[in-house]
């Protein structure tokens, strides 16, 4: 046994460090000790499907940029075997994949996560040049009539644009409006007529963004410049007031999709929505920045999620810790109700519960009727796994049926170690009847629960994932408590014989 | 209901977590848990110390080896079969005669060649082992109970558990089997404890599963005014055991035979902590005792054995006043 000196200078050592880290990266980071308020995060993926025939491809696709609502967090490509490179040009930025040589259909992706922002900067931006506009004759009269009968109607840009809108989309359609609808597109004649009546005017493509949706198409809108700042209209019902769900996606470009060498080259969306925590999102979007050295955000996003997980780890045998030197509980396999804590994470608590109840029970009566044939250890516990595996496909399989969507959730338990504990309790119960089985299968419970209720705080979650070295100190308190020979409270209940007399 | 833990402290009760750190942890090294862990290597180890033990009568390591055992059984009138790894009792049979070609168990019920065969094999099989390793079944003599323990013990045979710290014997306890613990003399199953007198081997109370009783729960026989004979020698062999393993924390647990006097049944390296239940007292006072004490002041087992029969007997309390004596002797020696 090492002197209490050197043991309590290390204890003392890991606590500091870790505050101290904490507290470091908190300042200097930004990094908030509280998990803070949430943020919804929409992640955008764009599909580019094309058929190759042999020849050199390059695609172009136009990407949205930081703009008045959304502010880029993160995005990315996936596309194997592909040159990558996002260029900029005139404010519009592109991605361009290359390849040599593409046969067959290609599938290329692009995924950007944007999270909602008002209070992003405004970037003054200077005063557009209005769009020369040629058009032939008799279409050339037929605008300049409608912009000649518009224009007196309006006092500025907005009100001319709203007129403009009007003129085209009444029914029945003016004779002039009829001719150049015949020609133009709704979109590019109303942008036109405003350049042709010296009104700076573009067409953009537009995502309205909506949660789960898939297979979604850009919509054309016009912008229209007044006031030194854009209005965005929808050609077909005017003046659009509320921007909150529209995303631009691109605002200059002749085409969002340019596929050079190959055909049939399609664009869709798929859109859905995340709550974040905001400080995670501020953490993610300085990737850039030479930020936190000991940081897990640099991990892809998927690493990520699992060490959301592992990170929990250490708290829950914090937990288990506490529970069994400072309370005296009895449990079934040290760590197990750890395990199966993390399950509950992710299959919730009650159903989490009912299903490992079920595995258990159903596993202990088939458990009985092994032990009657008599086998060896190694082959009844594989016996034990094959039974848990089955056990689980029919919950599944049923509660599916049934239309029980958290019976799914069963395939989250660990399952060598629910065939672990089945023997284990098997055992137990023809050795030491079935109240041993009871305390320590209720205790094995309990202190699974209780893991996954300290687990499962927001405050926990945070504080592990983002302050990875706060683990140094849930370390040394378990040094700590490795040493602590006090009582256990329940060896309180057990000595109270010993309480009477002096 | 609840105890407070400082008037525990006081008494000096030894708890869970303090016996696993500044016991267990400190006085008993790891390398030599095996020599308890299997009985019949502490067989054959103590027994070249000079400690006896219930005679050897047979191994069976291998499985074919039971194929014809019944021919070498049938030489023994009376025998236990046991695992070399079981713990808490498990996996014993006890024969206490033959009735044709079966055998009768201490219950009076029978068992036929084939029960028996399986039993060993599942021995061997490691069905009683802990984590399930393959094990070795011996067969031993059985012990004729003293006829002391006649009516306060139901079927099984009563045993002597004594705590020998760093040598010296510190507290000791009888263990009676009933109905209930199917047998064994295991208190968890509920067996009866009576906490022993260092001093004179005289009974002082009786508990089951840690609450007190007066009377033996299936022979309704008085438990109090209990006298265990041969008591010097039962120290004796208990301490001398301390020499054989080195293990500073060690719980011996032998049995009285009629013929042979005290015979060691088995070793354990982390003894349980219900014996102050039944002695009314903490281990923690005579522990500390014991820790305080010059390493060569006491060189032999006799030595030592006198000085426990002295200090640790249970009508001089004389010790509780001192605990915080010895506290901080201890810390003072600690501190050298």
């Amino acid at each position: 046994m090492t002197q209490r000196g050197p043991f309590l200078f290390l204890v003392l050592l890991l606590v500091v460090a870790g505050m101290t880290s904490a507290v470091f990266r908190h300042i200097k980071f930004n990094i908030p000790f509280l998990p803070g308020t949430q943020e919804t995060v929409w992640q955008i993926e764009a599909k580019i499907n094309f058929w190759g025939d042999g020849m050199p491809v390059q695609a172009i696709l136009s990407l949205p940029s930081n703009q008045a609502d959304y502010r880029i967090v993160n995005e990315n490509t996936v596309s194997s075997g592909y040159g990558f490179v996002i260029e900029e040009s005139d404010g519009q930025r592109r991605a361009r994949w290359s390849k040599r040589d593409v046969t067959g259909e290609q599938t290329l992706y692009y995924k950007v996560e944007l999270v909602a922002d008002p209070n992003q900067l405004r970037n003054a931006e200077a005063q557009p040049v209005i769009a020369s506009v040629r058009l032939d004759e008799p279409y050339a009269t037929a605008a300049q009539a409608i912009v000649s009968a518009v224009v007196p109607r309006s006092a500025d840009a907005l009100t001319l644009g709203q007129q403009l809108i009007r003129e085209m989309t009444v029914i029945p359609h003016d004779q002039n409006v009829a001719l150049l609808l015949d020609r133009f597109a709704l979109p590019t004649l109303f942008s036109d007529l405003l350049a042709l009546s010296n009104v700076p005017a573009r067409r953009v493509e537009a995502l309205i963004l909506e949660e789960g949706r898939r297979r979604q198409s850009l919509v054309e809108l016009v912008q229209v410049w007044h006031d030194g700042q854009w209005h965005l209209f929808n050609p077909l019902t005017g003046l659009i007031t509320d921007t909150t769900n529209l995303l631009l996606w691109q605002t200059d470009t002749p085409s969002v999709l340019d596929v050079i060498g190959g055909k049939r080259s399609r664009i869709s969306f798929a859109i859905i929505s995340q709550t974040r925590p905001s400080l995670s999102l501020a953490t993610s979007g300085a990737q850039g920045m030479d930020a936190p050295s000991l940081s897990l955000y640099s991990l892809p996003v998927e690493e990520q999620n699992m060490f959301k997980l592992i990170m929990l780890l250490p708290i829950g045998a914090l937990v288990v810790v506490v529970l069994r030197t400072l309370v005296g509980l009895k449990t079934s396999g040290t760590f197990m109700p750890v395990l199966i804590a993390l399950a509950f994470l992710q299959t919730q608590l009650i159903p989490g519960v009912i299903s490992f109840l079920m595995v258990i029970v159903v596993g202990l009566f088939i458990r009985s009727y092994l032990s009657t044939l008599n086998l060896l250890l190694v082959a009844r516990i594989a016996t034990l796994v094959i039974v848990v595996v089955a056990i689980m496909s029919i919950v599944s399989v049923l509660s599916y049926r049934l239309g029980l969507e958290a019976g799914l959730s069963i395939t989250f338990f660990p399952m060598i170690i629910l065939a672990w504990t089945i023997e284990r309790m098997s055992i137990l119960w023809e050795e030491d009847g079935p109240k041993e089985v009871l305390i320590q299968g209720s205790g094995s419970l309990l202190v699974a629960v209780t893991a996954f209720l300290v687990m499962d705080q927001p405050l926990t979650r945070h504080l592990a994932f983002n302050f990875p070295e706060l683990h140094l100190v849930v370390l040394a308190v378990i040094l700590l408590l490795g040493r602590y020979t006090g009582y256990r409270l329940l060896e309180l209940r057990r000595f109270s014989t010993m309480m009477g007399g002096d | 209901m609840w105890a407070n833990p400082i008037t525990l402290w006081r008494k000096g009760i030894l708890g869970m977590n303090c016996r696993n750190v500044a016991y267990i942890g400190r006085y008993n090294p790891r390398e030599r848990y095996p020599l308890v862990d299997d009985k019949l290597l502490t067989k054959m180890v103590v027994r070249k110390a000079g400690v006896a033990a219930p005679e050897l009568l047979l191994v069976i390591r291998m499985q074919h080896e039971i194929e014809h055992i019944e021919q070498i059984l049938a030489k023994f009138r009376q025998f236990v079969i046991k695992p070399a790894r079981g713990s808490g009792g498990k996996g014993i049979l006890v024969i206490v005669g033959h009735d044709g070609d079966n055998l009768v168990k201490s219950s009076g019920s029978q068992l036929s060649v084939a029960d028996v065969k399986r039993h060993l094999s599942n021995i061997i099989s490691g069905l009683y082992s802990l984590g399930g390793r393959t094990d070795v079944a011996f067969v031993e003599a059985l012990v004729t109970t003293d006829a002391t323990f006649e009516h306060i013990s139901y079927e099984g045979v009563p045993d002597i558990r004594l705590i020998v710290f760093k040598g010296y014997p510190v507290m000791s306890m009888l263990r009676l089997a009933t109905k209930q613990s199917d047998g064994k003399a295991n208190l968890h199953q509920g067996a009866v404890g009576i906490g022993l007198d260092i001093a004179t081997g005289r009974g002082i109370a009786a508990v089951q599963f840690n609450r007190p009783i007066d009377r033996h729960p299936d022979t309704d026989h008085s438990l109090t005014g209990i006298e265990v004979p041969h008591w010097r020698q039962l120290l004796s062999l208990a301490a001398r055991c301390y020499e054989v393993t080195r293990l500073g924390y060690l719980g011996a647990d032998m049995v009285l035979d009629v013929a042979r006097g005290p015979l060691l049944l088995e070793l354990n390296a982390r003894p349980g902590l219900t014996i102050q239940v039944a002695n009314d007292r903490g281990l923690l006072p005579r522990l500390r005792h014991v820790e305080s004490l010059d390493e060569l002041q006491h060189f032999t087992v006799e030595e030592r054995v006198d000085y426990s029969i002295e200090h640790f007997a249970h009508a001089t309390g004389a010790l509780q006043p001192s605990l915080w004596d010895t506290a901080e002797a201890q810390g003072a020696a600690a501190s050298d």
